[in-house]
Parts: C-alpha cells; structure tokens; sequence
C-alpha cells in the first residue's frame, strides 16, 4: 500500500492517476498509522513552498515523516519540504535532505518559472534504473534545489546547474512530476515502487 | 536546456474532436481520449483541448471527459472553453486538468487571472488572446474573432503576466486556418516583451512554418490542430525535422 500524505497540497489528481495506471494500490490520508504502516510514502505537493510547509505543520505529521524507515518520494514542492530551506518564504524545512532551494534569477533567455521538458544527467540511483541518462522529464517551478551530497540527478536551466533529485538514506525526492513526464516518468515511478 | 514543445490540440464538442473548417461546419474527427493518448504515444509534449459545446448539458459532460483524458494520459494538459470563474476552474483542476486556458471571461473581468493564479498558481493559467489586426493595430477579440474589445494585443499580454499568468496563448485570427505559417513577427516581440513562455497558434501549414516560428518568432511552444489531426504532418516526423534544424526537442 502507498499512503500519499494528505495535508491540502494542492492537485495531487495527477499522482493518484499516474499509480493507477501503473496498477499501484494506494490512499490518501494524514492518519499517522495509515502513513506509518505503509510500504511507501509520497509527499506531494505544488504552489508556495512556504504556504505548503505551513499546511504540513497543521497536520502535526512533521515528527511522524521524520520518523518513516520505509522509502519516501517527495514530488516538485514535497521534495523541496524535505530540504533544509526555502528561499521561497523563507521557510525551513525537515532537514531530511542536505540542501537549499534558490530562486532562479531573471534572464533575459531562460524564462522563470523552468517550465516544460528538460534533460536530466549525472544519473546515480535505483530510482533511475532503466532511465537513459539524457532522458526528458516535465519540470514546473520558480524555485531549485541546490547541488549538495545528496544530489543523484541534475539538470540545466539558465546557465544554472541544480539537482533535479536528492536522495538521503530512505528518503527520495524529485523536483520534476514523474508523474507527468510520459513513460520515463512512468519508469521512476515504477522503480520507486519496487525500492 | 528547456525544449520546444509541440501542442496539438483538440476541439472537443459532446466527447468528440471536431474541427470547424472554412466555417462550413463541423466535422468530427475522433475520440477525443483516444487521440490524446495516441498524440501522446507519437511525442506530443502537451494537449490543449478546448470545450466548445454551446450548452450547459455540454459543459456538464466535459468536466466527466476531463477525468478520463487525465486517467488516460501521462503528459502535461490544458483545458479550456467557458471558464467564467473560480469555481469552474476549480472544477476542472479536481477532474484533473493540469493548466486551464481562459480568454473572453479574462477580457470581461481582467481580476479572474490573479484570483485563480494566487489560488493554484501561476503555473495552472494559461492566458488566450485572439487578436486580429486593424488598421496597423493588433486588437483582442472574442466568439471566434467576431467581437472586439478594444483590448491592444501587446498591453493585455503584459496586463495578463502581471496579474499572474503563467503562459501566453496568443493565436492571430489573420493567420489561423490559412496554413500560411505563424506570425512571427509578433511572437518574436511578445517573447521580448514577456518573461513568460509564448505558445503560438494559427497558421500551421508545413515543417518549416513550425522551424520559423520556434525559430524568428522565438516561441516556446508551436500548437496546431488539422496538420496533426488529418495525418498531414506526423509528430515523430515533425520533431525529427525540427532536431535536425538544430531545434532542442524532446525525441
């Protein structure tokens, strides 16, 4: 069972509709046992990451996500949660990954927010199983997750090199929707679920 | 480095694509869910599919199809047609829509954009201008280009980013259906005027008139409709071409 952590983060249809396609049995919920007894954890999340972070902090599941032993997979904002902060706020985080998020700056050719398809290299984990390095995968967002220690894929945009997902011990995160970049996406997924 | 990204989209009328040609009516031509997974299958890198049913039965029907385009389909989707509100973009976003596109209600009510960009963000409005050239000047329309507003292309455009929008539809009712290519003069100066992403719409006739306009018109996005729905331009084709013009795109 895969629990996708309930805290109003906005549209998280497209991750619901990406695990029924691949067959995954899943609920949606903030009850600390559900979330505790599952075999993996999804932090979804979209919008303001400081907004968002107070919303997950209402839930009182801070504490309880820190805890989890078993894989968890934070998508675009849920990844930027795990961080330790947010330029974006500015907010602090759980501190589960080694890492800032910066705002992209304003240039005159790359547009802000990095939004569409884009490739990411310097593949280095399970979650990429299968993946060609190169591959394209669907971003949206203002804000980037710097390169750290836990860096295990990145991207390009606008001269700026960042982390296009980190990982630390059990927990995952990805600043692009798996869940939205076609078979590829639908490959990381796929790989997560059989961490 | 972003890529290019190719938006074929649909009209949909009662689950049905459909597409009007030289308004001699409409002529369907597919399942609307069926299409949008085979675009998607041949590279598509987004959808728009636009509601053009006249009735409020029509309108309760799409929001269902929504549900199964956003079931069916594992890339990015716009919808659009009829949203005059924040309740009906809410509607939309729960069925599974990933950006929704509004045009005449914007021109009504220019504070609809900020509403639903602080609400679900930026990245969910996709701002649809048409314009038709007058005297030298570039004006907004609606209902198909036979309204005007008064509305100067270039203000409303700037007017839209600032209140929020993510991303700029702009078709030119001059060019659409001519298959005479985009116009890319004007991308190119609403790409300098934004920071926003441009989508171009109207005029797709060839291979090259979509090199052009993600070329000299600097558009981020090139959406067409009957080239892709009668076969006359396949999508691998069309991205193989356009990589070997030295385009980036995603393959």
């Amino acid at each position: 069972m895969i629990a996708i952590i309930d805290y109003d983060a906005g549209n998280i249809c497209s991750v619901k509709n990406a695990l029924e396609r691949l067959g995954a049995s899943y609920v949606l919920t903030a009850d600390p046992a559900a979330i505790k007894a599952a075999d993996k954890v999804i932090l979804p999340g979209v919008g303001n990451a400081a907004e968002a972070m107070g919303s997950l902090e209402a839930t009182g599941l801070t504490g309880l996500i820190r805890s989890l032993r078993q894989p968890v997979l934070g998508i675009c904002v849920g990844l930027q949660l795990m961080c330790r902060s947010s330029e974006e706020g500015p907010v602090e985080g759980l501190g589960l990954l080694d890492c800032r998020i910066r705002r992209f700056p304003a240039q005159a050719d790359a547009k802000v927010p990095h939004m569409g398809w884009n490739q990411i290299g310097n593949l280095d984990s399970k979650l990429f199983r299968e993946v060609p390095e190169g591959s394209y995968v669907y971003f949206v967002h203002s804000y980037y997750p710097d390169l750290c220690p836990d860096t295990i894929a990145t991207c390009h945009h606008g001269g700026i090199l960042f982390s296009a997902a980190l990982r630390w011990e059990n927990f995952y995160g990805t600043q692009f929707h798996p869940e939205k970049s076609g078979g590829v996406g639908s490959q990381i997924l796929q790989n997560f679920l059989v961490l | 480095m972003v890529a290019k990204r190719i938006i074929p989209c649909l009209d949909v009328k009662d689950s049905q694509v459909v597409k009007g040609i030289n308004f001699e009516g409409l002529h369907e031509v597919g399942d609307a869910v069926e299409m949008g997974v085979r675009y998607t299958r041949e590279g598509a890198d987004e959808l728009v599919y636009l509601d053009i049913s006249a009735t409020r039965e029509g309108r309760g029907t799409f929001a269902a199809l929504v549900e199964k385009i956003a079931l069916g389909i594992d890339i990015p989707f716009t919808v659009g047609g009829g949203i005059g509100s924040l309740d009906d973009a809410a509607r939309l976003l729960d069925a599974g829509a990933d950006k929704i596109s509004i045009n005449s209600s914007a021109l009504a009510r220019p504070e609809l954009i900020g509403e639903i960009a602080r609400k679900y963000g930026s990245q969910f409005v996709v701002l649809a201008i048409d314009a038709k050239n007058v005297d030298g000047r570039w004006l907004c329309t609606t209902h198909g280009g036979t309204r005007f507003t008064g509305r100067e292309l270039f203000d409303w455009a700037r007017e839209a980013q600032e209140r929020g929008a993510g991303e700029i539809l702009f078709t030119s009712m001059d060019h659409d259906g001519t298959k005479a290519g985009y116009a890319c003069e004007l991308y190119a100066r609403l790409d300098s005027l934004l920071s926003i992403p441009v989508i171009a719409s109207g005029g797709a006739g060839s291979v090259q008139d979509i090199v052009d306009v993600l070329t000299r018109g600097r558009a981020s996005a090139a959406l067409a409709a009957s080239i892709f729905h009668y076969g006359q331009i396949p999508i691998p084709q069309l991205k193989t071409a356009l990589a070997a013009a030295g385009i980036p795109v995603r393959l």
